[in-house]
């Protein structure tokens, strides 16, 4: 059991970065179409989706890892938590496809155009709130039936999620405007500024109202972040939080350009940790624990051995592709 | 309105109609990621501008059949877990690393190089530029390979073990992804991909000739496909057959299902050409059949006994009716493509191979088969395994997650709806990129255009200034 114990925790860290590498990554830019709508020119738009263009493809492979390695690793979890958020998996795939296609189908046509921005930003709000919202679901904890799944197909629905949902959306844009700051210049540039300004703020509202409405949630929570001795190790979270906003603030009145997108990656990455230490060590929050829901010993240890080789192997490449796309996208390129 | 389908029906329903959305566009983004391999390595060796023209050309298409392929396929990967979470629970720690592995080793090779492919030339040379072409290329085999090995392993398992919870545990991987199926289902299938790109090419490319448009790349285009039907064709009946006799050793029943067979033969078995399987009264209404010819097909002698569904358990029998004509309708476009290449052998011989009208309509016929081809080879595979998922161990009513009828319902009408309309669009501009003929000075879909493939491709990046065919 020794070993076994290890590569399970092993795993679930595994699987918490495939799944932050997947939010960060498809999260700017899903966020750059959710910021479609304030843009309605079609030069802007060429370049907002030029920007991300090139790595949206490899950014959602990640998303396939992220449910690839749960299958695997916790295969009793993937078959309890995929039900229990049918609906909200469902939306988020069906808005993918759209916005999917839309990369592709949006040089193919001139006349149905803003049909296929409809699609774009249409399919990433979609998926975005969806991800949010399966996030609440999952957090505000799901019926277990044995090894199956026990509630109804309606669970998911709650204000609790509804709350989750367009924090996430408000999250995703913040990434995507300090993305397009990153990017872009001029006219544009400013824009994506004044907005990432609007989206900062949201987000931190959005930040502060999870918070607060998580400890009610389940006694557990509450008993992790408030009682002794474990707030010493909680409290640093909500402060690091609170220093990464000032500083975002700070950078966004100093018309800096990338920090504000490295600030809001480490908002993200507060955020993920604090939901970490609501869940641990359970993958269906709650109910079962990592140890419960992992696979046996030979499945860890097989995918341990490709992990460990492939996953250096991929990032290296992806940051070689992010350098190859490196730099201003030009506005006058998309047409000339 | 979903209270006369039960939960399984319809999740069925919805697996199989993703699923065959989804085969559709690695059965040609494999066989089109090489032939582009191939033209561009000839470009590279010959400096002869038509294969690059080619090149650009199918890149184009190459770019939107492909993003149909990656999001059509993420829905799939997560279809197991929501549609079918008992089998997840149970079969996840054996086919569970396969997928991971898939992803590993092939979805972020392909991702990763696909921008590079796409649009990289004038950025990163020539040499590296191919690179990234075969990178594309392998990835789409390596995710014919995992993919093949999961779906082989529910067809034909070994190499596991159960636990005390009831899941399946693996014992032995290679056992495992080289279940005895395997082998024969890889090659069917990669060569299944380059029929299909083959014939695809070989339709759009008879559609300029007939048009009187036979510039120097139509004929080119044509000729390459028309060699690869007539080397391929053949070799696919081949590797069918020895593929068959490998399922009468491991799984007869869907063998039985196949051919027709409900009662048994002691001296010499009919191949069916024709007739209605009557699955209630377990008999093949107004057969037609050759006699004694299946007994030397299935075990090479003309006498030989051959067992029929009757000898099975009448829960085990799978659903007769769409086996069989599935399968006919396979075998028949496999002759059809046989007949296509032997006719190209024998123009090419004569002469007139690009001006016979008669045969470039066959071949603009045929144009589409391999997808007909593909579909019905799997549904042949799969609905032969029916009534389990995992063959003998896992039923398919036991592998379902615990749904109502309303919500797979209702995902199932989303998911038509939605495929429908992206198909359609899709097919669409498919057609178009496809009615205009490869010309010099063809472009790729590269930045700087209006009309390219911008999913991968990061226009802005590019000087716009960039010499066309100068890497
Ligand atoms: C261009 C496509 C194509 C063509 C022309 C053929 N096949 Fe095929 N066939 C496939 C594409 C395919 C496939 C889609 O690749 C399948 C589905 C699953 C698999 O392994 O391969 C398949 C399955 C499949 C199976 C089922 C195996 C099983 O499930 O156990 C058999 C027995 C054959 N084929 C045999 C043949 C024969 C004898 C052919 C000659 C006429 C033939 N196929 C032509
Ligand atoms: C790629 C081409 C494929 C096609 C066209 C295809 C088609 C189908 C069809 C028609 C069914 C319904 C059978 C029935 O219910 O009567 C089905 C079921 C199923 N197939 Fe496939 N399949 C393909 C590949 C795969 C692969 C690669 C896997 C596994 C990794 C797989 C796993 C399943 C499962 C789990 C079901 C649902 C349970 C069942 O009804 O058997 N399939 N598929
Ligand atoms: C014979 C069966 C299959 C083959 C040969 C196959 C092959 C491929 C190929 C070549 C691609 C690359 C993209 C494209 O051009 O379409 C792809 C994409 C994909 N396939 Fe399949 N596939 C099969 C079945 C499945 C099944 C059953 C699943 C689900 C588990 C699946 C999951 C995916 C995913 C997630 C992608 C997107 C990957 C990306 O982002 O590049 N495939 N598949």
């Amino acid at each position: 059991m020794g070993i076994s114990f290890d590569l399970t925790i092993v795993f679930a860290f595994i699987i918490a970065f495939a799944i932050f590498a997947y939010v960060v990554m498809d999260g700017f830019d899903l966020g750059v179409a959710l910021l479609f709508p304030f843009y309605p020119e079609r030069a802007d738009r060429d370049v907002m989706m030029n920007s991300v263009a090139p790595v949206w493809d490899g950014n959602e492979t990640w998303l396939i890892l992220g449910g690839g390695a749960l299958f695997a690793a916790f295969p009793l979890a993937y078959a309890i938590l995929m039900p229990a958020i049918y609906t909200p998996a469902m939306v988020m795939l069906l808005g993918l496809v759209f916005r999917g296609v839309a990369f592709e189908f949006r040089w193919r046509t001139e006349r149905a155009r803003y049909l296929w921005d409809i699609a774009f930003f249409g399919g990433s709000l979609l998926a975005a709130l969806a991800q949010g919202v399966a996030l609440g679901a999952i957090l505000q904890g799901v019926t277990v039936n044995g090894r199956a799944y026990g509630g109804g197909w309606w669970d998911w629905l709650t204000p609790f999620t509804m709350l989750t949902g367009l924090a996430v959306v408000a999250g995703y844009g913040l990434l995507g405007a300090t993305w397009l700051v990153m990017k872009t210049s001029g006219a544009l540039q400013q824009r994506a500024f004044s907005h990432a300004h609007i989206l900062a703020f949201a987000t931190l509202a959005f930040i502060g109202a999870v918070s607060l409405a998580t400890p009610f949630l389940e006694a557990d929570y509450w008993r992790r972040w408030f009682a002794w001795p474990g707030i010493l190790l909680t409290a640093p979270v909500p402060l690091a939080v609170a220093a990464a906003a000032v500083f975002l603030f700070r950078a966004l009145a100093a018309r800096r350009e990338v920090q504000p997108f490295l600030l809001s990656l480490a908002l993200f990455f507060l955020c993920f940790v604090g939901l970490g230490v609501s869940i641990w060590p359970y993958v269906v929050p709650g109910r079962i624990t990592i140890w419960q829901a992992a696979s046996p010993e030979a499945s860890q240890k097989f995918m341990l051995v490709g992990i460990a080789i492939l996953v250096p192997i991929i990032l290296a490449y992806t940051a070689y592709a992010y350098w190859i796309f490196r730099g201003k996208v030009d506005p006058q390129a998309g047409y000339h | 309105m979903w209270s006369g389908f039960d939960a399984v029906t319809l999740a069925r329903a919805q697996f199989a109609f993703t699923m065959s959305f989804h085969i559709i566009f690695p059965a040609f983004s494999i066989g089109l990621a090489s032939y582009l391999a191939v033209l561009e390595g000839l470009w590279l060796l010959t400096g002869r501008d038509v294969y690059l023209q080619l090149f650009r050309y199918w890149l184009k298409i190459f770019a939107v059949a492909f993003g149909m392929g990656v999001v059509s396929g993420l829905v799939m990967s997560y279809q197991f877990g929501t549609n079918w979470a008992v089998f997840s629970d149970k079969a996840g720690p054996v086919i569970g690393p396969l997928m991971a592995y898939e992803v590993l080793t092939a979805f972020f090779l392909e991702a990763g190089f696909l921008g590079v492919m796409l649009f990289g030339m004038e950025r990163v040379g020539k040499g590296l530029h191919f690179t990234a072409t075969l990178l594309v290329a392998l990835g789409t085999f390596v995710s014919a390979f995992w993919i093949l090995a999961v779906n082989s392993w529910m067809q034909t398992p070994q190499g596991y073990g159960v636990n005390e919870v009831g899941q399946f545990v693996p014992e032995d991987w290679m056992k495992i992804i080289f279940n005895p199926s395997f082998p024969y289902r890889l090659v069917h299938m990669v060569i299944a991909a380059y029929l299909t790109t083959a014939l695809v090419v070989g339709g759009v490319a008879a559609f300029h000739l007939l048009r009187g448009q036979a510039r120097e790349a139509s004929r080119v285009m044509f000729s390459m496909a028309m060699w690869m039907a007539a080397v391929v064709a053949p070799v696919q009946i081949l590797v069918g057959d020895l593929h068959g006799l490998n399922t009468l050793e491991h799984q007869p029943v869907k063998i039985m299902a196949m051919e027709g067979h409900f009662r048994s033969y002691p001296d010499g078995a009919p191949l069916f050409l024709f007739g209605l399987p009557n699955q209630e009264a377990g008999r093949l209404d107004y057969a037609l059949g050759i006699p004694k010819v299946s007994s030397l097909i299935l075990h090479h002698g003309l006498n030989a006994p051959v067992a029929g569904l009757e000898t099975a358990p009448r829960e085990n029998w799978p659903p007769v009716g769409i086996v069989f004509w599935s399968f006919r309708i396979m075998i028949g476009l496999g002759f059809a493509m046989l007949g296509l290449g032997l006719a190209s052998l024998w123009l090419r011989w004569r002469g007139g191979l690009y001006e016979s009208r008669a045969f470039h309509v066959f071949a603009l016929v045929l144009g589409p088969s391999g997808f007909v081809a593909v579909l019905a080879g799997w549904i042949t595979t799969e609905v032969g395994r029916q009534p389990f998922t995992i063959q003998g161990l896992l039923r398919t009513t036991d592998s379902v997650s615990p749904l109502a009828s309303p919500a797979v319902g209702s995902s199932l009408l989303a998911f038509i709806l939605v495929y429908a309309v992206i198909f359609a669009a899709g097919l669409f501009y498919l057609l178009r990129l496809m009615r205009l003929p490869p010309h010099p000075g063809e472009e790729g879909p590269r930045p700087g255009e209006i009309v390219r493939a911008a999913g991968i491709t990061p226009a802005p990046a590019i000087q716009p200034t960039s010499v066309h065919g100068e890497a």
